[in-house]
C-alpha cells in the first residue's frame, strides 16, 4: 500500500459538466422516434462526466485498494481462497461464447461444455443428476431444500417441515430452511466436533424433513459418524442435504453420494475456482439422488443422440421450476469446467491431498508456536480452527485484533468468530494453490504477533496501521446512514 | 502438477512436521469403506489443449446477427469496462467482509448505489441481487414484509410482466405462501388494462407489479398504475431497464403524491444492460432500490460511508443485522453474496456513459427499433401488433407461423427475434424483435431483405 492509494476521492468528485468518454458514445443517427412527453425524464440522472482516461485511473486506483488472491494470501477460512487460474477467464471470454443470447438457438458449442460439466459433477459427488442453474450456493441450498419438500409432498407426507442443522452450520441453513417455509432444529455438538448421536435421535421423527450438513464440518472435521447419521435420518423418513461449502477437502477421497446424502450444492467458486468477484458472482449447482431426480430445477442440459437441447418443464413436470432468467451464471459455470479439464482426475484428487497438507503442515506450525487448536485432537481437513480464548484472558487481545494485525504483515484475514460456537476463533484454509514459503511466512507473521500481545497489546488492539483506512466506526454506518452520493442542491 | 507448487523437498519437509507418513494418512478418519475409488474423468489437458477445445466449441455457435432481447440486450461494451472489471483485485478479491483491506470494492460499491439511486430516482439501492427474475421474487418477499397496512400475501402479477420472472418468483416465493394473481392486458395497445384492476377494488392485496418498458416493449401508463395503487395502500414494485432511464421518468416519480409521497415502493429489475455481455444468459446482475423507511425490509448487502477511528472517510457494509450471518432464521433473504463483478462492470459503464452517453445508447435504440419495426412492417403479411409507444422492442405478427420463419432467418446467420407461440398463444402468430445501437441501418436492411425474401418463398410454396 503506497501513499498514492490512500484517498480517492468518489467518481462523482471527479465529474465536470460537459466532459464525456466521447469514444463510448453511439452514433447520433437521423429519425423523430421519441418518448412521448408525459413519460419523459424531466432532469438527466445525476451520474459522473469524467473522461475515459479518468475513469481508467479511478478503478485502477480503487483496485489497488483492495487485497486479492493475486496478490496477497487469503486463508479464509470456508471461503477457499485458492487461485483462479487465468485460463478459465481467458477461454470462457471468447467472443462468441459472450455474444451467446440466451434465448437463441440451442448453442450446441457451449452446451456441450455444460453437458460434460454436469456429468463431471455427477461423478465427483457420487450423485445421479446435475443442474447447474442455481446462482450461489445460497441458491443451491434453496434448490435443494425446496426439492425436498416437493418430495414430501409429491408422497403426501404434509407434516414434514422440520429441518435439522447442527449448531455449526452456516448461517444461511436456517435462513434457506426458513425461506422453503420450514422451521429450522438446532442439535448439538461434542466435545470432538462431531454430531451428538443421542440428540439426532430424539430430534427425527414423522415431522422430520431432512438434515443440513457440512462434511467436513464447519469445525474443519470430518464427520466420523457421518453412515450411522444417514442410516437415522433416512430410517426416520427424512433425505440428508449436503452443503457443498467444505467439498475441496474430499474431492476424490469420498464422495456425499456414497455417504449417504440425497441432494448436496456446490459452490462452484470455491471448490472448482471460479473468481469470488468482490462478492459474487457464484454459481451453486446441484445434485441429488435418485429420489429426488424429477425435482432438480430447470433448465438443465440433455442429450437426444448427437444433439444437445434444453431439458424444461415438459422434460420435468415436477420440477420445482425456475431460480433464473435464463440458465444461471453460466459464464461461471464455464470457468468451473475449464478448471475441471486443466485438472482432470490426476488433478481432481490432487486437490484434497494438497489442501488436506498445507492445512496440517499449517496447523503444526501454529500449535508448536502456541497456538490452541479447538479440536487438538482431530486431524485437520482442508481447514482448522484455532482459539485464541486463553490470549484473550491473559491479554484482552482479541480474534478481531490478530486478524486486522495481519493485514499490516501482508496476509488476508482468517475467517473470525465463525464458527459462532468456538470462542474466539480464526478459521484458517490455506488452500492448495499456496506454496510451503508462503505458509512459513504466515506462521512467521503470527508468531511476531503472539510476541506482540504482551510486548505491545495497544498495537494490536489499533491495528491495522498501513491500510488506506484504521478501523472504521460501524456503529455510526448503521446509525446515520449514509448509502448514496448526492449533488449538491 | 496443475496448480500445485509443492516440490518433493517440500512434501517431506511438511509430512516431517505433521508426523505421518505419507500423505493419504490425513485422510484416517474417513471410514475406510466410504472411501471412494478412482474418478471417472477424463484426463488433465495442457492450457494450449484446452484453448483450442474451447476455441473449437465457440465456433460451432458462431457469431449470428442477433435482433432477439425479451430480458437480454446487446449493448456495445467499452473496452475499459472488462479490461478493468477483470483485473486480479476486482476478479480474485473475497466479498469486502474485512473493510481495511476491501476499501477498493467498496467504494465502487458505494458509487455503484448512488448510480442506481440516480437512475431510479429512489433513496436507497442495495449492492445487487443474483438477476433480474430473481431480483422480482425477492422484492415481492420484501413487499410482503415492508407492507404494514396489508396482511395480505396476494400480489398482481401482470401478464405484460415478462413471464420468466412470473415463473422464477413463483418458484422462489411460493415457498412462502405468496399468492399470484394476473391482470391481463389490453389486446389492442399492449397495455396493462386498468379496467381489470379496477374491477378488483376489493381485495386485500399487498403489491402490484409494473414493468416499464413491459415485456412487449411498450410503455405503460406508469403514473395511472401508480395512483391506482397508492390509492389503495398496496405497495407498486417497478421493474425496470436500467438503460431507458435515461429518457423515462425515474419510478421514484411515477404517479402524482397520495398521501404524501410518490413514485413505486420498490424498484428492481436486470442490469445486464450496462456493460454486462449476453454470455448465454448469466452472470448478470439484478439490481433493487427502494425508499429510506424500508430499507431494514431490503435483502442484499448494502454499504455505508462511514469513518474511521481517525476520522477519515471509509466504506463498510452496514446493516447486516439484516442478513443470514447474523440473524440465520429470521434473515430477510439466505442470500450471502452480490454479483459483485457485474456490478463493477456496470459502474464503470455508466461512469463512461454519463447521462448523456447513457441517453445516446437509449435514444439510439429507440431509433434503430422504431427503423426496424418500419422496415418490417413494410413486408407482406407482417406487421406491428400494438399500438402504444415503445422503447427498443416490438412485437409483430406474422401471417404464418413463426418458427419455421426464425429457423430459416437462423441458417441466413439472423436471430430474428422470440417466437411467443408458447409463452402468449393468444397472440397467434407473434414475434418479439429487439434493436438496440448496436444495429445499423445495413443490418436492419439485412434482416428486412432475409425476411421478405423467406416470407415470399413461403407465399409462393403454399
Amino acid at each position: 500500500m503506497t501513499e498514492l492509494t490512500a484517498r480517492e476521492p468518489l467518481i462523482f468528485e471527479l465529474s465536470k459538466p460537459g466532459r464525456k468518454a466521447g469514444t463510448q458514445f453511439p452514433p447520433a443517427i437521423a429519425g423523430n422516434a421519441e418518448i412521448p412527453a408525459h413519460l419523459r425524464r424531466a432532469a438527466p440522472p445525476a451520474l459522473p462526466a469524467v473522461s475515459e482516461l479518468q475513469a481508467v485511473r479511478h478503478y485502477t486506483r480503487l483496485s489497488q485498494m483492495n487485497f486479492s488472491i493475486d496478490t496477497h494470501f487469503y486463508p479464509l477460512g470456508s471461503c477457499t481462497m485458492k487461485y483462479n487460474p487465468k485460463a478459465c477467464n481467458t477461454y470462457a471470454m471468447l467472443p462468441e461464447f459472450l455474444g451467446l443470447h440466451p434465448l437463441g438457438p440451442e448453442p450446441q458449442g457451449f452446451m456441450a461444455c455444460m453437458y460434460e460439466l454436469q456429468d463431471m459433477l455427477r461423478e465427483i459427488t457420487g450423485m445421479q443428476g446435475v443442474s447447474l442453474t442455481p446462482m450461489a450456493g445460497a441458491q443451491g441450498e434453496f434448490a435443494g431444500v425446496a426439492m425436498i419438500r416437493a418430495y414430501h409432498r409429491a408422497r403426501n407426507d404434509l407434516q414434514r417441515t422440520e429441518i435439522i442443522v447442527p449448531q455449526a452450520a452456516h448461517g444461511t441453513n436456517p435462513a434457506t430452511a426458513a425461506m422453503c417455509g420450514c422451521s429450522v432444529k438446532e442439535i448439538p455438538c461434542d466435545a470432538n466436533g462431531d454430531v451428538d448421536i443421542d440428540a439426532l435421535k430424539s430430534a427425527v421423527g414423522p415431522c422430520t424433513a431432512a438434515i443440513m450438513l457440512t462434511n467436513p464440518s464447519t469445525l474443519g472435521v470430518f464427520e466420523h459418524k457421518i453412515a450411522e447419521v444417514a442410516r437415522i435420518v433416512h430410517e426416520a423418513g427424512g433425505l440428508l442435504y449436503y452443503d457443498g461449502a467444505n467439498l475441496n477437502a474430499i474431492l476424490g477421497k469420498v464422495r456425499p453420494g456414497d455417504m449417504g446424502f440425497d441432494v448436496i450444492h456446490m459452490n462452484l467458486h470455491k471448490t472448482f475456482s471460479t473468481p469470488h468477484g468482490g462478492g459474487g458472482p457464484g454459481s451453486g449447482a446441484v445434485g441429488v439422488g435418485a429420489r429426488l431426480l424429477p425435482f432438480l430445477p430447470i433448465p438443465i442440459v440433455g442429450r437426444d443422440g448427437s444433439r444437445y437441447r434444453w431439458l424444461t418443464e415438459r422434460d420435468l413436470p415436477q420440477s420445482i421450476g425456475r431460480l433464473s432468467g435464463f440458465m444461471g451464471n453460466a459464464g461461471v459455470n464455464l470457468r468451473a469446467y475449464i478448471y475441471m479439464r486443466l485438472l482432470g482426475r490426476e488433478g481432481m484428487v490432487r486437490v484434497a491431498e494438497f489442501a488436506a497438507l498445507n492445512a496440517n503442515y499449517l496447523l503444526k506450525r501454529l500449535q508448536a508456536a502456541g497456538y490452541e487448536a479447538a479440536y487438538p485432537k482431530r486431524r485437520a481437513s482442508h481447514e482448522f480452527i484455532i482459539t485464541l480464548k486463553r490470549e484473550n484472558r491473559e491479554t484482552h487481545v482479541t480474534a478481531m485484533d490478530v486478524a486486522k494485525r495481519l493485514l499490516d504483515y501482508g496476509f488476508h484475514a482468517p475467517t473470525t468468530y465463525f464458527p459462532l460456537l468456538v470462542p474466539e476463533c480464526l478459521l484458517i484454509e490455506p488452500t492448495e494453490t499456496e506454496a510451503k514459503e508462503d505458509l512459513d511466512r504466515f506462521c512467521d507473521a503470527m508468531i511476531m504477533i503472539r510476541r506482540e500481545m504482551t510486548e505491545d497489546p495497544e498495537k494490536l488492539a489499533s491495528a491495522p496501521h498501513t491500510m488506506p483506512v484504521r478501523r472504521l466506526d460501524d456503529v455510526r454506518a448503521a446509525k446515520q446512514l449514509d448509502l448514496a452520493w448526492k449533488p449538491a442542491a | 502438477m496443475a496448480f500445485i507448487p509443492h516440490t518433493g523437498d517440500d512434501i517431506a519437509a511438511m509430512l516431517d512436521v505433521i508426523g505421518v507418513r505419507e500423505i493419504g494418512d490425513l485422510f484416517d478418519e474417513i471410514p475406510v469403506e466410504l472411501r471412494a475409488g478412482a474418478l471417472a474423468l477424463p484426463p488433465a489437458m495442457g492450457e494450449m489443449e484446452v484453448g483450442r477445445l474451447l476455441t473449437e466449441r465457440a465456433a460451432i455457435d458462431g457469431r449470428p446477427l442477433n435482433f432477439i432481447g425479451a430480458g437480454a440486450y446487446e449493448h456495445h461494451i467499452p473496452a475499459p469496462v472488462w479490461a478493468l472489471a477483470t483485473r486480479g483485485e476486482f476478479y480474485s478479491a473475497y466479498t469486502p467482509y474485512q473493510a481495511e483491506a476491501s476499501q477498493g470494492t467498496l467504494q465502487l460499491i458505494y458509487e455503484y448505489q448512488s448510480m442506481m439511486c440516480a437512475l431510479t430516482g429512489m433513496e436507497v439501492s442495495n449492492a445487487s441481487l443474483y438477476d433480474g427474475a430473481s431480483a422480482l421474487a425477492e422484492a415481492c418477499l420484501m413487499a410482503v414484509r415492508a407492507n404494514r397496512a396489508s396482511n395480505s400475501r396476494r400480489i398482481l402479477l401482470p401478464r405484460a410482466v415478462n413471464p420468466t420472472y412470473g415463473q422464477v418468483a413463483r418458484t422462489i416465493a411460493g415457498n412462502q405462501d405468496v399468492i399470484f394473481d394476473t391482470v391481463d392486458f389490453d389486446r389492442a395497445s399492449g397495455r396493462t388494462l386498468l379496467e381489470s384492476l379496477e374491477s378488483r377494488g376489493g381485495e386485500d392485496i399487498t403489491a402490484l407489479v409494473v414493468q416499464q418498458p413491459n415485456f412487449f416493449g411498450c410503455l405503460e401508463e406508469v403514473d395511472e398504475l401508480t395512483d391506482w395503487a397508492h390509492r389503495r395502500k398496496i405497495l407498486l414494485i417497478a421493474v425496470v431497464n436500467p438503460v431507458s432511464l435515461a429518457l423515462l421518468t425515474p419510478p421514484g416519480q411515477w404517479g402524482g403524491a397520495v398521501d404524501g409521497t410518490r413514485g413505486a415502493d420498490i424498484v428492481c429489475g436486470e442490469g445486464q444492460p450496462l456493460g454486462v455481455p449476453l454470455s448465454a444468459g448469466g452472470p448478470y446482475f439484478g439490481f433493487m432500490a427502494t425508499r429510506m423507511q424500508y430499507v431494514r425490509q431490503m435483502p442484499g448487502r448494502i454499504v455505508g460511508r462511514t469513518v474511521d477511528t481517525e476520522g477519515r472517510p471509509g466504506f463498510s457494509l452496514t446493516l447486516q443485522a439484516r442478513e443470514q450471518h447474523i440473524r440465520r432464521s429470521k434473515a430477510t433473504s439466505n442470500i450471502c453474496t452480490n454479483q459483485g463483478l457485474m456490478v463493477t462492470a456496470a459502474t464503470i459503464y455508466m461512469s463512461l456513459l454519463g447521462a448523456e452517453g447513457l441517453a445516446r445508447v437509449a435514444q439510439s435504440s429507440l431509433q434503430r427499433t422504431a427503423d426496424l419495426v418500419a422496415a418490417l412492417s413494410r413486408i407482406a403479411g407482417v406487421k406491428a401488433a400494438f399500438s402504444a409507444p415503445r422503447f427498443h422492442e416490438a412485437v409483430l405478427l406474422l401471417d404464418r407461423p413463426v418458427a419455421p420463419v426464425l429457423a430459416a432467418l437462423a441458417r441466413r446467420g439472423i436471430l430474428g427475434g422470440l417466437d411467443l407461440a408458447d409463452l402468449y398463444p393468444e397472440l397467434g402468430n407473434a414475434l418479439l424483435v429487439c434493436a438496440t445501437e448496436t444495429k445499423l441501418g445495413a443490418d436492419i436492411d439485412a434482416y428486412a431483405g432475409a425476411l421478405a425474401e423467406i416470407m415470399n418463398a413461403a407465399r409462393a410454396a403454399a
